[in-house]
C-alpha cells in the first residue's frame, strides 16, 4: 500500500501532502517516545504518533518513515508545520485513538 | 563512489530544539547523493541526530566532523558540556537524566547513547567532568 492509499483508504485529514505520495509503506508502527521510534522503527513506516512537534519531523526524515498519522486530533505547531512543508514530509491527521488508526492502516494493507 | 575522503564539519547551537536535526538530515543528504548504500545511510543519520540532540540537551551545543572514506564513515561529536559522570550507568537502556521539558517533547527516555551503539560499528566516549564530552562512532561501508 502507497501513502496516497492511505489517504484515500482511512480518511484521514491531509495537513502536508510531501514529495513522495506514491511511496510505498512498509507497516504502521506506532510509539511517542522519539527515541525509541527513531531505534525502532522500520524503514517506511507510516508512523502513528500524538507528538506534533519539530522533532517528530526530523525523527521521521532520518528513520525514513513514509508518511507520519498524528492520532487523537493532535496537530502539528506552526514551525513544524513549516519543516514538513520544507523537507516535504507527507502528514495526516485523524480524531482516531493511535491503536484504530495503525489498525485502520494494518486492515489496508491487508484487504 | 570514488575514492576520495570527504570531511563535513558542523557547528551545533545550544538550546535550539527548532534547528536540532539539521546537521544530521544534511549528512543524509549528502551521503545520498554520494551513493552511500541506504541502510549505511539510516544508520548514520540515527547515531548522529541522537548525539546531536544529545549536545542540546545536556551541553551547549558543539561541533560534528563527519568523516566519510571508502571504508567507512567515521563521526567525531565534541561539547563543552558538563561531562559524563558514569559512562556505564549513561549507556544504559532507560537511564536519561533529561529534565521534564526534555521529556514532554518526547525525548528523555534513556535511548540516545544506547541508539548510538546499536547503530555503529564502533563507539568509544571520552569524558571529563566539567569540561566535556568526546563520542566517536564508526559505521563501516561493508
Amino acid at each position: 500500500m502507497k501513502v496516497n492509499d492511505i489517504i484515500e483508504k482511512c480518511g484521514f485529514k491531509v495537513l502536508n501532502l510531501g514529495e513522495s505520495p506514491d511511496r510505498e509503506i512498509s507497516a504502521p508502527y506506532c510509539c511517542d517516545l522519539l527515541s525509541i521510534a527513531m531505534g525502532k522503527m522500520p524503514a517506511d513506516s507510516a508512523w502513528v504518533t500524538v507528538m506534533g512537534n519539530i522533532n517528530t519531523l526530523a525523527v521521521a526524515t532520518l528513520a525514513d518513515a513514509s508518511c507520519i498519522i498524528l492520532a487523537e486530533g493532535s496537530r502539528l505547531d506552526e514551525a513544524a508545520l513549516q519543516k514538513a512543508k520544507d523537507q516535504g514530509i507527507t502528514v495526516l491527521m485523524t480524531e482516531l485513538p493511535i491503536f484504530d488508526a495503525a489498525l485502520k492502516i494494518y486492515q489496508g494493507q491487508h484487504a | 563512489m570514488n575514492n576520495d575522503t570527504i570531511v563535513m564539519s558542523y557547528v551545533v547551537p545550544a538550546d535550539d530544539f527548532t534547528r536540532a536535526g539539521e546537521a544530521s538530515s544534511n549528512v543524509k543528504g549528502k551521503l545520498k547523493k554520494m551513493g552511500v548504500p541506504p541502510e549505511i545511510v539510516r544508520k548514520v543519520a540515527i547515531a548522529m541526530y541522537e548525539g546531536e540532540i544529545n549536545m542540546v540537551i545536556h551541553a551547549t551545543g558543539g561541533t560534528i566532523d563527519v568523516t566519510v572514506s571508502p571504508e567507512e564513515i567515521l563521526m567525531v561529536l565534541k561539547d563543552q558540556g558538563p561531562g559524563i559522570e558514569n559512562i556505564d550507568l549513561a549507556m544504559q537502556a532507560g537511564y536519561s537524566t533529561a529534565p521534564d521539558n526534555i521529556r514532554s517533547l518526547g525525548f528523555g527516555a534513556g535511548m540516545g547513547l544506547p541508539n548510538m551503539k546499536r547503530y555503529t560499528d564502533e563507539m568509544e566516549i571520552e569524558s571529563k567532568l566539567g569540561v566535556g564530552t568526546t563520542v566517536t562512532m564508526k559505521v563501516k561501508m561493508v
